[in-house]
Parts: C-alpha cells; structure tokens; sequence
C-alpha cells in the first residue's frame, strides 16, 4: 500500500517538474521575425552584405558601433583619438571575453583586420586606405593610415572582431569564400557579442540566444532569450505569417499592404525614412549616346537637357501615386542622417514642364529626342513602378524613353564598371560609412583608370572644379571645416544638375503592437534594443 | 532485359549531357553573379580577380566541358550565396522536396480516384455536376493563388495551420523527415493540397473518362448479362481496366509534382529543391542552378525508365511481342 502511495506521489512529482519545465520553456522570451533576404554566412568578414552584416553584428562586434540615432558609440574600443594625421589610436575594453570563453586582446584586434582585409574577404575594399594595424601595448591598438582619414572611425563600425585562438584552431584564418571546402565561420560564429549562435539552417532558419556573460549588460539589460530567425522571401506570405501569429515582426513590408496591417488590431508599423537616395543618372562622357536618336553629339553634355530632366519630373506624383507615400522628396544625393547633408540647400528645383520644355528647346531640342532607359525590378522600392512613372512624364516634355526594366543581375552587369553601357538610369546610393564624401567619391569624382575613383559614376560626369574639393574632403579633418567643404560640393553637384535626385524611400517594418525595437536608417537591426512587453 | 537497361542508360547519359548543355547556354541569359556576390565597395580589380577564379571568363565550352568533367566525379562546386558544397545544399533540401511530392501524389490518388469512379458511375448526379465544376476551378487557378488563398483562410483566419515553413523535423542520418511529428503533418497539408490539386482534378478527369468508356464495352454488358453484382461489375471489371492508363498518368505525373514544387514550395516558404532554385536564379548561383536542372533531368529518366519497365510489367502483350521478336 504504502509502496503504491510513493509510486503515485512520485509520479506526481516529475508530472508536476514536467509542468515547471514546460511552462519554464513557455516564459523563454521567444522573438521570431523574418525578413526576404537570409545572412548567407556568419562568417561577418566574408560579405559586405548589408544584411549579412546587420545580423552578424548581434553575435560578433566591431570596435565602434551605432546607437539607435546612428551616432559612433564605443563597443569594444573605450575610446579612440587621432594622435597625428595618419594615426587613429584605439584603446581596446578589458574584461572582455567571447563566447567560447577566451578573452579578447589586442592581438584579436590585429588579427581581425588582417583577416578582413586578406584574400577571400570582400571588406578591403572599405579598408584601403589602413596601410598597417599595430599593436602598442595590451590595450592600446593604433591604425597608420596611407594620409588622413577623417572617416576611418565610420568604417570601423562594419568590421567585426573574432578569436584569433578560434579562428587557428578550425581552420579558418582566412574568410574563404569561394575555395573548395566549407570555411568553419560559415555555420558557426564565436563572437563577444550580446547573442550566440545556437542554430543555423542556412536560408531557413537560424537561432541566436542570449549571452549571459555579455560585457555590456549592466548597461542595457537584455529582455530577450532566444531570437528566431526565418526567410520568407513571398512577401504576401511574410505578412500573413505575422498576421496569423507565427511571427512578432517582418521587415520590409511592401507599400500595398501597408494599409492591411494598419487596419489589423493588435499590429504596428515601424517606418524609417531610409539613408538610401534613389537618383537618375545620364550618360555625360561618351561623345554620343549609345541609346538615341541623336547622333555626333551627347544632348546630356548640356546643362539645360540636364535640367529640363530634372524639372519635368513630378516627384510628389511619384510620391503619392507610385510609393504611396512612403518617401521623402529631396534635392539632394545625400538625406538626413548622411554626416555633411545640409538642409539649406535641400530645396528641389520646381516641377514645371513648360520650363522644361524650353529649356530643350534653347538646347535644340524642340521636338525632344528619343533615349534608352535602364532600370531594374527587384532592387530598391517599386523601381520598375518609378521608371514608369519617369517615362509618362518625360513623354510630356517630348522626350520618348525606351525603358528596359530587368533583374539586378542583369541590369548592374550592364550599366557597372568597365562597360557603363548605359545612356540613362536609375540607382540609389545609401553612402556606407553614412558620411557625404562616400558618396561624392563614388558618384561625382571624375573615374580614373582603375576605377577607384568615381567607382559607380556610371554617366561619367566630370568637374575638375568639385574633383579638387573631393581631394581637400578627403584629407581635412578639422569637421567644421570638411562639414562646410561638403556643402560647397553638394551645391556643385547640384548646380551642374550631375543626377537628378528624386527620393529617400520610406521603409516600413510590421511588428506586433507588444514589440519595441528600433529600427535605423541604415537598415542595421540591433536585437538587443528589441522587448516583449 | 539486359540489352534494354543498357540502352536506356546510355539515353540518360545523353539526355542529362543535353539537359546541362541547354542549362549552360541558359546561364548566359542570367546576369551577372558577381555584383550580388560583391558590396559597393569592392574595387573593379577585386571583381575582376573573383570573376577569373571563377572561371567566368572563360568561354562557354571550356566552362562547360570542367562542369561535366567535375560532375561525373560527383562534385558540382560551391555555391556562390552559400558558400557551401552545392551537393551538400541539395541532400539537405531533397526531403523536404521528396516528402512533399510524395504526400501530394497519395492525395492526389487517394481522392482523385474515388472520384473519378463517382463521376463515372453517377453521370448525371448533382454532386458529380458539382466535383466536375470545382475540378474546373481546380485546374484554372494558378498554383500561387490557391496557396496565398489557403493561407489566408486556415493560417490567418481560422488560425489552424502554419503558413510558412516545415514544422519540426527529425533527422535520422541525412534524412529530415517531418512526416513523424504532428507539427510537420500540420504544416505539410496546405503545401500538399495545394500541390495536388492539380494532379488530383487529372486523375478525376481520366478514370471518369475511362470508366465511362470501359463501361460501354461489351465484356461489361456481358458480366451485367451474367447477374453479376453492380459491385463486382463496377469495381471488379470495369475499374480493374481503367487502371492501366492511371498507373502510366499518375507515374509519369511524379516528375512533374516534383519540378511543379517550386511554386508550391516558394508561396510555403517550404525548404525544398524548389524554392532552393528560385533562390538561386535570383542570386545567378549558377553552380546550384546546374546541379539541380541535371538532378531533375535524372528523376525524370529514372522515373521514364520505371515506368518502361512497369509497363512489361503490367501489359503482357508487351513481353510476347519481344519475345516473338527475339525469337523470330
């Protein structure tokens, strides 16, 4: 009897610890989202994929990072000076440790960056302009730069630090990301970040947990323990993923179904105007246009067609009807949040068809003239939609364009560097170390022979006048006065009418109504500013 | 027997070496995989280096010629978006591929048969008129509407079933199955309705055509002559012919389930072959592309070759004509 009698209470009990358990696993605060895209690698120094290193950067981070205004924070340097022109000096955080427990030095700092800038990594080209990373003493690390370099900090922001114990023992030295084997960093990650790794199904799901040890904590508590990320790359599937419950939060959101989730109880929207430009550009190098009637002359190489382009283009119609309100107009190939933007000048010139439309005729075009178009479809926010709606109102001026709108793969293979065969575009620049002269340098200088400069001036604009301020840009590093050179250059670019800006695109995340989190402008998602209340 | 495995080898080869050829010549039209592989700040000579050791500048023989010579030793390269040996990618993906294909085809029967007796034995019947005029339905709509219509109703309204994905899974080697738990069953049904709709609404279609015709013939007047119960007239003679044709159909259906699936699989957001293919055509992975166009050209040989087989199998007339022939 009595035996009987503990065999039921014992069963009792682990029915009971089963329920403890159960309901310990319903309290994990769980944070599952999904977005189109998938971060093919956790290896952070593999891609400079913004989306692969937005999501790696929550399990490894970089000396510098961003807060949520976007503003240099210190991550695992404290703190950090010019000591002379070309020498930036880190002081790196103690007390660090990764997630496999090994302490972070000085010697991880240097190895990262050799790592980053070798063969098989695609962030050189962001480090160029490091000539050496040196270590000084155990906790100081100083990089000689080839000349000034008022932005380095900025750049900093995308590298990430890993083991270099870990990286020795598996293997992985070097971020391979095209030789025979599988790299090790590829499916796993060690990083001193605020998440680990737990899971990784590539292009399907991948679980990152809470780092209990992690350095910043006492600071910025972190609410959740597991984040569950999916790729839904149907959109109309990703929003009925959230809608049902499947999900807390989507990002990207397309514009026609931003009104069903307003309208959905329990749901909210995130927008946030995003450091992307969306621009047009023309053809002002070649002698004659590859794509035109015109011929033994370039109409672009003139000012006024220049012009007349840029004011026949009803950008609040694009705004309302073709984005439906998720953009924000500007004049400008920089927005808000771009170190050097300035607001005074920031002021479109007026949409006026008939104005335009004299301007040609002044230019010797009365009659318009005809010209190719290249746009892609699967790039940025309802681009093909906007090529349209650029072709409508370019028609009204005259000028017959021949869109040809097709997939990113195509479309860059055939307007990029060394071909540039193109004679008109659309693109859209988001300036990676968010400061103006990244943009200026790519856009605006005039291409030298290696491309270095004027990388993706796909039109071949050319001003000796705003090349040399690019130059002084480059090295000035009092920001007051490379604050007001950068202005000088914005207005150049927009006085000689170079692109025709039309808008910063609004992107919009959905999220349920319980979830905080902070979105930024540069797309970067930091899961640990996300809550569950 | 022999004579004729040997020869139907020798065709796959050919046919797969056809089906890569075609695929090669394709991946022309593509674009270009390096700025997707790239960021924006990647120097034109850092483009150019990946672009040469990747063998992209080679021209269209040479590269075809090494991704034969490497295929036949098993090795299809790395993935340009993953990173990962494309062999590795597909093993991963073919389950899920497999499971679903498999769960739509058993649908596809298990209903569509049935159905088809009905409609065939019951002509004029109201319910005949209706399952005909949904198999209309049924054939017309586009795959991707009926899943994002099923989605919206069982996921989002109803709140029964998952909309996206594969449920859990348990892995025994490199087999995932999601077939042995309640939430992988939960999230394989509207992916595999969706799938055999179509299937389902043929097989109707063709077994009510052939009862209809079988049920004319004179051997079934004959049997109805006899006394013979409805039951053993319909199920016993009747439905016996019709199978014949409904075993070839619904076999040589399979490969189309399974190259159908990327529809399927990419409204599901189910991580199958399928949905890894339209990954790769938009990010031009050109090796994942190859590998998975010859590795579905070699399903539907094999699946030719079964059903060749089959055939001798379950036509007798079939084996006397070879026989009479070899003899002769």
């Amino acid at each position: 009897m009595t035996r009987r009698l503990l065999w039921v209470c014992r069963c009792a009990l682990s029915a009971a610890a089963l329920v403890v358990a159960v309901s310990a696993i319903g309290e994990a605060r769980t944070f599952r989202w999904a977005n189109d895209g998938d971060p093919t690698t956790m290896d952070p120094h593999a891609r400079s994929d913004l989306f692969v290193t937005t999501f790696d950067m929550n399990m490894y981070e970089p000396l510098l990072r961003r807060d949520r205004e976007l503003k240099l924070e210190p991550a695992l340097a404290t703190g950090w000076s010019n000591i002379d022109p070309t020498t930036w000096r880190f002081k790196l955080r103690q007390g660090v440790k990764f997630h496999d427990g090994t302490p972070l030095t000085v010697d991880d700092v240097v190895f990262s960056f050799q790592r980053a800038t070798a063969p098989g990594s695609d962030l050189a080209g962001q480090l160029a302009i490091v000539k050496e990373v040196k270590k000084i003493d155990d906790s100081t690390v100083d990089f000689i730069t080839d000349g000034p370099a008022p932005i380095l900090p900025n750049y900093l922001v995308g590298i990430a630090i890993m083991s270099k114990a870990w990286c020795e023992a598996h293997n992985t030295i070097r971020a391979a990301m095209l030789k025979d084997e599988e790299s090790y960093a590829t499916r796993n990650a060690n990083g001193t970040g605020p998440f680990m790794l737990k899971d990784r199904q590539p292009a399907v799901r991948t679980v990152l947990i809470k780092n209990p040890d992690w350095w910043g904590l006492d600071d910025q508590p972190i609410d959740v323990d597991e984040v569950v990320f999916s790729r839904i790359e149907n959109s109309a599937t990703r929003v009925a993923a959230l809608l049902s419950g499947e999900l807390d939060m989507v990002c990207n959101v397309p514009p026609q179904d931003i009104e069903r989730i307003q309208k959905t109880q329990g749901m909210k929207l995130w927008e946030t105007p995003e450091l992307r430009t969306i621009f047009l550009g023309m053809d002002q190098g070649r002698d004659e246009l590859l794509e035109s009637n015109v011929k033994d002359k370039n109409p672009f190489k003139d000012k006024r067609v220049r012009q007349a382009f840029t004011q026949a283009i009803d950008e609040d119609a694009v705004k309302t009807k073709v984005m439906r309100g998720f953009a924000r107009p500007t004049a400008l190939m920089v927005g808000p949040g771009i170190n050097g933007y300035d607001v005074t000048i920031d002021k479109r010139y007026p949409y006026d068809p008939v104005a335009a439309k004299k301007l040609l005729a002044e230019a010797g075009y009365p009659d318009g003239f005809e010209v190719g178009f290249d746009c892609p479809n699967d790039r940025y926010v309802n681009d093909e939609a906007i090529c349209q709606a650029v072709v409508v109102m370019l028609a009204r001026i005259g000028v017959k364009v021949d869109l040809l709108a097709q997939t990113k793969a195509k479309y860059f293979a055939k307007i990029n560097a060394p071909g540039f065969t193109t004679s008109f575009y659309l693109l859209g620049w988001t300036p990676t170390p968010l400061d103006t002269l990244h943009m200026l340098s790519n856009l605006a200088q005039t291409r030298s022979k290696d491309f270095r400069d004027g990388a993706w001036n796909e039109g071949g604009y050319s001003n000796s006048s705003l090349d040399e301020l690019i130059k002084k840009i480059q090295v000035e590093l009092d920001s007051e006065k490379r604050n007001e050179l950068i202005s000088a250059a914005l207005r150049i670019v927009k006085e000689d009418f170079a692109y025709v800006p039309l808008h910063q695109q609004i992107v919009v995340w959905a999220s349920r109504a319980n979830v905080e989190l902070a979105p930024m402008g540069n797309n970067d998602f930091q899961l640990r500013y996300v809550k569950l209340n | 027997m022999l004579a004729f495995v040997v020869q139907r080898l020798y065709q796959a080869v050919l046919v797969m070496l056809a089906v890569a050829l075609i695929a090669f010549a394709l991946f022309n039209y593509v674009g270009d995989p390096i700025n997707n592989m790239v960021g924006q700040d990647t120097s034109q000579a850092d483009r150019e280096r990946l672009r040469q050791e990747l063998g992209l500048n080679d021209g269209f023989v040479v590269q075809f010629a090494r991704f034969v010579a490497r295929a036949a030793r098993g090795e299809f390269g790395l993935s340009y978006q993953q990173a990962r040996p494309v062999g590795q990618i597909i093993l991963e993906k073919m389950p899920a591929t497999l499971e679903l294909s498999f769960v739509a085809a058993t649908l596809a029967l298990v209903i569509g048969l049935p159905m088809g007796i009905y409609t065939g034995l019951h002509r004029h019947s109201w319910l005949s008129q209706l399952l005909l005029g949904l198999s209309l339905v049924g054939v017309s709509l586009p795959t991707f509407l009926i899943g994002i219509l099923l989605i919206l109703m069982f996921a989002v309204v109803l709140g029964w079933l998952p909309s996206f994905g594969r449920g859990s899974v348990v892995t025994v080697g490199w087999w995932s199955s999601g077939l042995v738990t309640l939430d992988g069953w939960r999230a394989i049904l509207m992916p595999a309705v969706t799938l055999s709709l179509f299937q389902m609404t043929l097989i109707m279609r063709l077994v009510r055509a052939e009862m209809i015709e079988v049920l004319r013939t004179d051997y079934i007047k004959f049997a109805r002559a006899r006394g013979l119960t409805n039951w053993s007239v319909n199920f016993g003679h009747a439905l016996k012919n019709t199978l014949v044709p409904v075993i070839t159909i619904a076999g040589l259906q399979i490969g189309s389930i399974i190259a159908f699936a990327i529809i399927t699989e990419t409204v599901f957001q189910w991580p199958g072959m399928g949905l890894m293919f339209i990954q790769a055509v938009s990010f031009v992975d050109i090796p994942v592309m190859a590998a998975y166009l010859v590795l579905v050209g070699f399903f539907f040989v094999v699946i030719n070759f079964v059903v060749d087989l089959l055939y001798h199998v379950v036509d007798p007339r079939l084996r006397v004509d070879r026989e009479r022939v070899g003899i002769g």
